[in-house]
């Protein structure tokens, strides 16, 4: 469970998979995401709950994305994600746009083991109309009610970090909860975390209301600030002159190839 | 409560360099404000009084007016509303992830949200996604965030959009992320009531599926809107400016507010506000 080392740890990851991520706010598991890059993996399809940030734009820039399953990338306060608005202007990803609530409902239908999920809004988007595998019934219950089903999305990997697991592979997410959502919905659950806890996480009913079970966790490895330059909430904050210089690189492929050799090939402590 | 921006050495405020306008109309009363204070007051009175204030993400401007709409309110005990600040851990009550947002709404337990888009048409469309076509783009915005959906259900939808130009404000957008009024047999609990420009305000009228100019921001003019908006909209004979922030917003806003949105958007805060937030562990 508690894997010897990162590579390790990330074996159940393989080229052409469903991988599956949080939020940056919610945990992004960006050590492990420089190992993925290291090892060449390709053709994923992403699928981020529901926005992500650098570490989609590193993953396409890398050329390991084939589909984008998303409601947006973007880096925030440091701006557009070069290389993920790079890629799309090139035709080189195949986009699925979504809507945030769509993501979370199609996660939960497979964590309830049902076909599909109905949500309101879409209607009359073009979100809805470049989205064939979504469908707009009538409400049965209702009376000339249109309603939108999305399918169930059933991730091969999901991967995360958060702040600790202990020794049976329970792993502590605290009001992260849709961190749950994921490791219900994907076939296999990958995680990197700050530390071990010494004892059960489970036998304390305050740790274990934000706790994920080892039962879904299929492999763990500890990666201390595994989530820089991203931030874990609670733990420590977005490394910003680092979102600065990557924002300023990956302008260009130049710049991004730069920044791999930099950060990402050479592996360097946070 | 501790107010962070009576600390000392938490912030330091030093006046804004940038273009400034004076404020209040007795010579006690002037002081000068950013654009920024002017649109954060603007919005601030567009929210009103109501329950539940949520912002998402790079919504800076909207941050600084729902945080000044809760302290406005707590200073005349009013009862302060709910804020829920996407990214911020002192400003949100959730704990059920980031899905609780959308369930929240899905209820119509969120009054007021904030959205904005690469391009805005007069029909109140909003287009989050791309120029051109949409597999072969001339440009591509980062995606729709939850628009799809919340441009639906939340009551008062706020657009913000600070370039005012014909590039932005067009009169059909290339892509629809959430279209701004729906056929009466779609469910829809919400939608827009106003459009924030950094030159204007326009309110939007649903009936009739169109804005009409409310205000002219001191500094700019009629002709100006006019000749910057790509969309045709209703404006009444005479069309008023503006109020300025009074001096008791701008106090709130410096000296309160403006520690709080340093928490979410601290180089905005750094930029706009002179505010220096000292390193700090798990504010994200």
């Amino acid at each position: 469970m508690i894997a010897r080392s990162l590579d390790e740890a990330l074996a159940p990851i393989g080229d052409g998979a469903m991988l599956a991520v949080p939020r940056e706010g919610s945990g992004a598991a960006m050590a492990a995401t420089r190992a993925l890059i290291r090892r060449g993996v390709k053709r994923f399809h992403l699928v981020t709950l529901p926005t992500s940030s650098l570490q989609a734009d590193l993953l396409i820039g890398a050329g390991c994305v084939t589909t984008l399953e998303t409601s947006a990338v973007s880096l925030g306060e440091f701006g557009p994600a070069p290389r993920f608005t790079a890629a799309v202007l090139a035709g080189a990803i195949h986009m699925r746009d979504a809507t945030c609530p769509a993501l979370h409902a199609q996660l939960q239908a497979t964590e309830k083991g049902v076909p599909f999920m109905p949500l309101r809004g879409l209607l009359g988007s073009d979100v809805l109309a470049h989205r064939p595998d979504w469908k707009v019934i009538d409400n049965p219950f209702g009376n000339s009610d249109p309603i939108v089903l999305l399918p169930a999305l059933k991730p091969d990997v999901v991967l995360f970090h958060a702040p600790m697991a202990d020794r049976a592979g329970n792993v502590f997410i605290g009001t992260q909860r849709e961190l749950i959502t994921l490791a219900h919905a994907a076939q296999k659950t990958v995680v990197t975390v700050e530390k071990i806890h010494d004892g059960d996480l489970l036998r304390d009913p305050l740790l274990a209301a934000g706790t994920l079970p080892g039962f879904y966790v299929e492999a763990i490895a500890v990666e201390p600030r595994g989530a820089w330059p991203l931030p874990l909430p609670d733990h420590y904050g977005i490394d910003a002159a680092h979102l600065r210089e990557y924002a300023q690189l990956a302008a260009t492929p130049e710049g991004f190839a730069q920044y791999l050799d930099r950060y990402v090939y050479e592996k360097r402590a946070a | 409560m501790v107010m962070p921006g009576l600390v000392p050495g938490i912030h330091v405020f030093r006046p804004g360099t940038n273009k400034t306008w004076m404020a209040g109309t007795s010579p006690a009363m002037t002081e000068t404000f950013r654009d920024e204070e002017l649109l954060a007051d603007v919005i601030c009175r567009l929210i009103g009084e109501v329950r539940h204030v949520a912002v998402g993400a790079q919504s800076p401007i909207p941050a600084t007016a729902a945080l000044l709409a809760r302290e406005r309110a707590n200073l005349h005990n009013l009862g302060k509303p709910y804020l829920s600040l996407l990214g911020s851990r002192e400003h949100t009550f959730f704990t059920d992830g980031s899905r609780e947002l959308f369930d929240c709404a899905g209820q119509n337990r969120v009054d007021v949200f904030f959205l904005s888009g690469g391009q805005i048409d007069g029909a109140g469309n909003i287009n989050l996604v791309s120029v051109g076509g949409y597999d072969h783009p001339r440009a591509r915005f980062p995606g729709s965030f939850g628009s799809a959906y919340l441009y639906y259900v939340v009551p008062k939808v706020i657009l913000f959009r600070l370039e005012h130009s014909r590039r932005t404000l067009v009169p059909k957008v290339d892509f629809i992320s959430a279209p701004g009024c729906s056929p009466d047999n779609v469910y829809r609990s919400g939608g827009p009531i106003a459009l924030v420009t950094n030159r204007c305000l326009f309110d939007f009228d649903r009936a009739q599926k169109r804005f009409r100019l409310a205000s002219v921001h001191p500094g700019h003019t009629l002709a100006e809107v006019i000749d910057n908006t790509g969309f045709d909209f209703d404006r009444p004979a005479d069309v008023p400016t503006t109020p300025a922030p009074s001096a008791e917003t701008l106090r709130l806003l410096r000296t309160v507010v403006a520690p709080m949105v340093a928490e979410v958007y601290p180089e905005f805060a750094t930029r706009v506000f002179n505010i220096v937030m000292p390193a700090k562990a798990g504010i994200q």
